[in-house]
């Protein structure tokens, strides 16, 4: 295996894309050495993403949105205030990954780029309508979250792309978002089913909504029925009934040791209903 | 398989070691600088064992790789204790008699002491929560928490 250490995106790009082998891009490395030493993935070429200049750096933007690096670890997300008050769902998800150890280490980029339907973050971020800066030998181009993976481990990553940041918009006024996962143990767990709602309120009524579910389907999913289900309410009896209903139907999930399909279903809707209520409840600038 | 040269800082001390790509900190620390304080339960982040302080943020040393130590610093469970004097972690560890095999316990101490100094006065919730990356198959965790607190009231300098 060949270790590199890039300085620059661009180099990074030249040199996976003119890898012949398989190559992997090294961020905290939860995933990669996890799967290494399972003998599940032998990269020949490792390109190290985290001596290029920035990757570490959360920065707010012109426009009031944030632009994350891509090395940048979970603790670090959660010690920054600002990026807390206005986005608690993205943080909270991605402080559900591992414990305080795997917290030092483990990014947003990696979880997403590691293609796994119950990534923690990625509801969170696609609820929050994030998307992706992505850098190649073609240059930069920029995608929803939603659109980068493809199923179980796979992502629409073209060779020699990787994500270079992720960015969020401006949070605006009177919005609040929040995830959700079901697992059976307090820590420590691969998401049964996970739920993140991200809305804006106009007085009591909800203006704009988005609803995600994780660990349901090949990929995390936007839902738009659901947030249909619940824009233009108040987030009443009505409202969340709809939701919880429309989640259900949403949720097509596989059965395995974690949880049969009925149950994933039926979780989705509590799940969802629940999470709506927590945003609601941000976005009056009530805590919850 | 050609070797990197590595230069990094381990306990306050510098240290050099040529390591393959592939190698894992944990490994390095063990195999070539002859530090075996840090254990490897898993090897694959899950049992906390092998926890150092990598440029002062806690990891597991087995999903870390050797070379990316390069130009950094890490603490191990061999830089607690100063000279002879153990830590007051340590020392709560033996009077709660909060090892029974011991493997888990240098990893535990290497995480026990980060949440003290981030947050001196942790309620036992708190100290569940951070050390939830780290398994102990022995104790039942009762003891380990109560030697925490013990250790914390200690070290704020009031009698628990
Ligand atoms: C003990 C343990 C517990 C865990 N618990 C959870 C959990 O509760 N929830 C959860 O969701 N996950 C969990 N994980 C999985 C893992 O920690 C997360 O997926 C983490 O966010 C991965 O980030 P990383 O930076 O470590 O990724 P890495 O391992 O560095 O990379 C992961 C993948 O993404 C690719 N990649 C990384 N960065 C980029 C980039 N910028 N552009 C393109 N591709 C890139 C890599 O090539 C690799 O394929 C756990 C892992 C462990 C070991
Ligand atoms: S050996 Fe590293 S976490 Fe178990
Ligand atoms: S004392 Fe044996 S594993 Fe903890």
């Amino acid at each position: 295996m060949r270790y590199h250490s890039p300085t620059s995106f661009t180099d990074a790009a030249g040199i996976a894309a003119g890898a012949s082998g398989l190559t992997r891009f090294l961020a905290g490395g939860t995933d990669v050495l996890v799967q290494m030493r399972a003998g599940m993935v032998q990269p020949d070429d490792l390109i190290d993403l985290k001596k290029i200049p920035g990757v570490g750096d959360i920065t707010r933007t012109d426009d009031g949105g944030w632009r994350i690096g891509v090395a940048v670890p979970g603790i670090a997300l959660g010690a920054n205030a600002g990026l807390k008050t206005d986005w608690p769902g993205v943080v909270e998800g991605m402080e559900l990954v591992g414990s305080t150890q795997i917290q030092g280490r483990a990014t947003l980029a990696g979880n997403l780029c590691n293609g796994s339907p119950a990534a923690d973050s990625v509801p969170g971020l696609v609820a929050a309508g994030a998307t992706v800066e992505i850098t190649g030998p073609e240059g930069t181009r920029t995608l929803p979250v939603e659109e980068l993976p493809a199923g179980p481990g796979k992502t629409h990553l073209a060779k020699g792309e990787m994500v270079s940041a992720i960015l969020l918009p401006p949070r605006g006024q009177h919005g609040g978002d929040a995830y959700l996962r079901f697992i059976p143990r307090t820590e420590m767990d691969i998401a049964v089913v996970g739920c993140a709602v991200n809305l804006t309120l106009d007085g009591d009524t909800i203006k704009s909504a988005r609803v995600a579910l994780g660990a349901v389907a090949p990929t995390v999913i936007l839902v738009p029925e659901a947030a249909e289900a619940i824009i233009g309410t108040t987030l009443d009896d009505a409202a969340i009934a709809k939701l919880e209903s429309v989640a259900k139907s949403a949720a097509k999930p596989i059965s395995d040791k974690r949880g049969t399909s009925e149950f994933r279903v039926e979780i989705a809707g509590v799940l969802a209903k629940r999470a709506a209520r927590i945003a609601y409840a941000r976005a009056k600038g009530e805590q919850a | 398989m050609s070797k990197i040269h590595v230069t990094t800082t381990i306990n306050g001390d510098p240290v050099e070691f040529l390591a393959d790509p592939r190698e894992t900190l944990l490994d390095c620390l063990r195999d070539k600088v002859g530090l075996t304080g840090s254990k490897e339960g898993c090897g694959t982040g899950d049992c906390g064992a092998c926890s150092v302080e990598l440029d002062g943020t806690l990891v597991c040393s087995c999903l870390v790789l050797g070379v990316e130590a390069d130009g950094k610093s890490v603490s191990t469970i061999e830089g607690m204790a100063s000279d002879n004097d153990l830590h007051p972690l340590q020392r709560k560890f033996i009077e709660h008699a909060a090892l029974q095999c011991g493997f888990c316990t240098p990893g535990i101490l290497v995480a026990a002491k980060k949440l003290l100094e981030v947050n001196p006065d942790p309620t036992e919730e708190e100290t569940r929560y951070w050390l939830a990356g780290n398994l102990c198959r022995c104790t039942g965790y009762d003891k380990i928490v109560r030697a925490v607190m013990d250790a914390a009231a200690e070290m704020r300098q009031e009698v628990a």
